[in-house]
């Protein structure tokens, strides 16, 4: 017996090596409150990065702890710490609110960890807060706006109403329609926004019809586009104020509204920087994979978050797995050499991608179901217009 | 819509560069020019956004009279009255799927929340009635996770947009340039219904007598040998009823999603602090005076602030002093009328 335990006690210190040949992944995002819809959706998608890479980056074993932001900054700063000082993390990722990014950002580099926000991307991160820690798997909230405003222009578009919600996003959407569209602004609505976010718009789409504007641009993520798309259809607006959107009618939102049979959604568009419809070899696997497994389209959050899984693979693989010697993992992510889901691209000095923006429609597959589609390419290589107020250069 | 495409072009051709000046010949139909100053209001877009005030308020009263009517016959402090509100609008979504008409969903599911309102009232509320107000806080607020969570597990995270017959997913033209949705007046009118039942509920039945004798002395009623707790429990049925059907009827609109009831409820508060806990009557002219408040606040609250600050102070402050105009106007009543405005009499 005694020797038994000799024996096991003498495995246990063997293996405690090898318990550190490990890297560690923290993933924050919003699995509680009806956000949770893109919180998942992401879970879902690194869920899926962990089968496809058989749950090792290298030679090393991964793990990935999920931390819930509850849709509020300071829950998600929280996640963030206990990642940080509890599991000891190596790398911090995911992030779909801008607010809870900003709250939670210092937590995550102060501490010396790699900080990869696969959705948000507030123009304080890729201007004057910029960090040689951070990088991004997505976009500056700004550039997916401005590729509309400039598809407005090309429409002839001459004015415009913009709705979107009150926090750090909303108003980088608005600066980023702003700077592109030539056309007048006629009115502008910043609604409430968070846990108990307005939904009913009825006052604002009143107001947005009495300005006479020629066009409508909207933003609103997760549960609110799909209650903005209904309430715009019941005010019967199609005709005299066309709608143009930015991550409203997305992934998530396609498969409620088809439901619900709002087919004044088919070919609506908007501007991103990747679809599922794109053909290549990474991104075809996904789409397909993702669809197989959850049953839907995965959305951009998901390839956003599957895109971060591959991007910090590519560098655990590239130091060999050897992840003290900070300065080299950084320039492994700063290389971008993985295949991403969009295609390649390339990092900016800020850490933001510089990458190609798209005008994209909604269409019906060949199934019938409905999904996002590429109809023309609106910017080459675009940089953020922040990226000149970052220190590192 | 072709009524309204002549009046929006012409509306189209002025703009804010014009300053303060009318936008010219061609109105006679009296319709005036674009917002270019606070006081040539666009009366079509006030009358538009007095309709929102009250569909607003409507739904405001449905959740704050059972609320009131609970918390004033009951001295019960339910937080999770919100719940029964969400609850009623993923019933009636589950049921509008299964049945394939919204309509009968909404018959369907108004007795079903009924009947959750009365097992929560036997199981939980019940044992609270004798614990003060803060237990009943704690308490209540237990059941918010928990009924939270359910929805969670039973339905999913991403909430239910609840499709409409045609009929009812149109507009109705009221008069030149005013399109409304014909939904928006379905709820205006289930609404002022539902208030006028109530009314008359309270006012003249045998049932109305009790509650209003409970309200004003619980006690002498139970002294005289009602049997208080199957009025009780009734008079929480009724209220999660009306909180059911507020979801249900806000569910087309926004969509049945988890957590709506912890955003109305806290408004439904302010409804009863302004009209005055217990009173009917204070809950149907508080919601009205929030709901109105509310939305001409989000409508005009910008022009207004334009008139003594840059566009850009006004467009930044306005959302943030729009979000907190309500609970404004509730400090400021509490300060003159704590009571609120229509207390009920005597207690």
């Amino acid at each position: 017996m005694k020797r038994l335990l000799t024996a096991a006690l003498a495995a246990t210190m063997l293996t405690t090596p090898a318990l550190s040949a490990e890297v560690k992944v923290g993933f924050v995002t919003t699995l509680t409150t009806g956000a949770a819809v893109i919180g998942n959706d992401m879970k879902n998608a690194v869920d899926l990065a962990i089968e496809h890479m058989g749950g090792k980056m290298g030679d090393l074993d991964l793990t990935v702890i999920y931390g819930d932001d509850g849709f509020k900054p300071e829950t998600g700063k929280q996640a963030t710490d206990k990642l940080v000082k509890q599991d000891d993390v190596d790398f911090v990722a995911g992030f779909i609110w801008s607010h809870v990014l900003l709250a939670s950002r210092k937590s995550a580099l102060d501490a010396g960890k790699f900080l990869i926000s696969s959705n948000a991307g507030p123009s304080p991160v890729a201007g004057k807060l910029c960090h040689e820690n951070f990088f991004s798997t997505s976009w500056q909230n700004d550039q997916t706006p401005m590729a509309l405003g400039e598809v407005l222009n090309q429409n002839g578009v001459k004015s415009l109403y913009v709705m979107a919600p009150n926090y750090a996003a909303g108003k980088n959407m608005v600066a980023g329609v702003e700077r592109t569209f030539k056309g007048k602004i006629l009115g502008k609505d910043l609604t409430k926004w968070g846990a108990d976010a307005q939904l009913d718009f009825s006052a604002e789409l009143a107001k947005a019809k009495a300005s006479g504007a020629e066009g409508l641009f909207v933003f609103y993520p997760g549960a609110a586009g799909g209650a903005f798309i209904k309430q715009y259809q019941q005010a019967g607006l199609k005709d005299t104020l066309p709608l143009y959107t930015v991550f409203t009618v997305d992934g998530l939102a396609l498969p409620k509204l088809q439901k619900a049979n709002f087919e004044s959604v088919l070919g609506s568009r908007t501007t991103g920087h990747w679809a599922p419809s794109m053909d290549n070899p990474q991104n075809n696997r996904f789409v397909a994979d993702f669809k197989a497994k959850y049953g839907q389209y995965p959305s951009n959050y998901a390839a956003q978050s599957y895109d971060a899984m591959f991007l910090i693979k590519s560098a655990v693989e590239a130091v060999g797995g050897d992840l003290s010697d900070q300065a080299a993992v950084r320039a492994a992510l700063e290389a971008a050499n993985y295949d991403s889901v969009r295609g390649s691209y390339t990092y900016g000095s800020n850490h933001m991608p510089v990458q190609n923006f798209y005008l994209l429609e909604v269409v019906a597959d060949a199934d019938g179901v409905w999904t996002l589609d590429v109809v023309s390419t609106v910017f080459e290589n675009h940089v953020d217009s922040y990226a000149a107020d970052c220190a590192m250069q | 819509m072709r009524t309204t495409s002549t009046a929006t072009r012409l509306t189209a051709r002025c703009n804010r560069a014009s300053g303060l000046e009318t936008c010219g010949r061609g109105f006679a139909s009296g319709h005036v020019c674009n917002s270019p100053g606070f006081f040539d209001l666009d009366y079509a877009l006030l009358f538009t956004q007095t309709l929102n005030g009250l569909q607003l308020g409507l739904l405001l009263f449905l959740v704050a009279s059972g609320l009131s009517l609970v918390f004033g016959i009951l001295d019960f402090v339910n937080l999770a009255h919100g719940s029964l509100y969400m609850l009623g609008a993923f019933i009636c979504a589950s049921l509008t799927f299964l049945l394939g008409n919204f309509l009968w969903a909404v018959l369907l599911a108004l007795p079903l929340t009924g009947v959750i309102g009365y097992v929560v009232e036997r199981t939980i509320a019940r044992a609270l009635y004798t614990r003060d107000h803060l237990d009943q806080v704690l308490g209540t607020f237990g059941l918010i996770l928990v009924i939270d969570t359910l929805t969670h597990l039973i339905w999913g995270p991403e909430g239910i947009a609840i499709p409409l017959p045609a009929w009812l997913d149109s507009q109705v033209t009221l008069a030149e340039g005013l399109v409304v949705p014909t939904y928006r007046l379905l709820i205006i009118s289930t609404g002022l219904a539902a208030a006028g039942g109530l009314f008359w509920l309270v006012n003249y039945t045998r049932l109305g007598m009790l509650i209003r004798a409970g309200a004003s002395n619980r006690t002498m009623v139970s002294a005289l040998g009602i049997d208080i707790q199957t009025l009780f429990a009734l008079v929480f049925a009724l209220g999660a009823m009306l909180a059911g059907l507020a979801g249900m009827l806000v569910s087309p609109i926004t969509e049945a999603s988890i957590g709506m009831g912890n955003n109305i409820i806290i408004t439904a508060f302010v409804v009863i602090i302004v009209g005055g806990i217990g009173s009917m009557k204070g809950a149907f002219v508080g919601a009205l005076v929030i709901g109105l408040i509310d939305t001409l606040g989000r409508s005009f609250i910008d022009d207004f602030f334009k008139l003594f600050m840059s566009s850009d102070a006004a467009e930044t402050s306005a959302p943030a002093v729009s979000a907190m105009l309500i609970y404004i106007i509730m400090a400021a009543i509490l300060a003159v009328r704590p009571q609120g405005l229509f207390p009920p009499k005597v207690r």
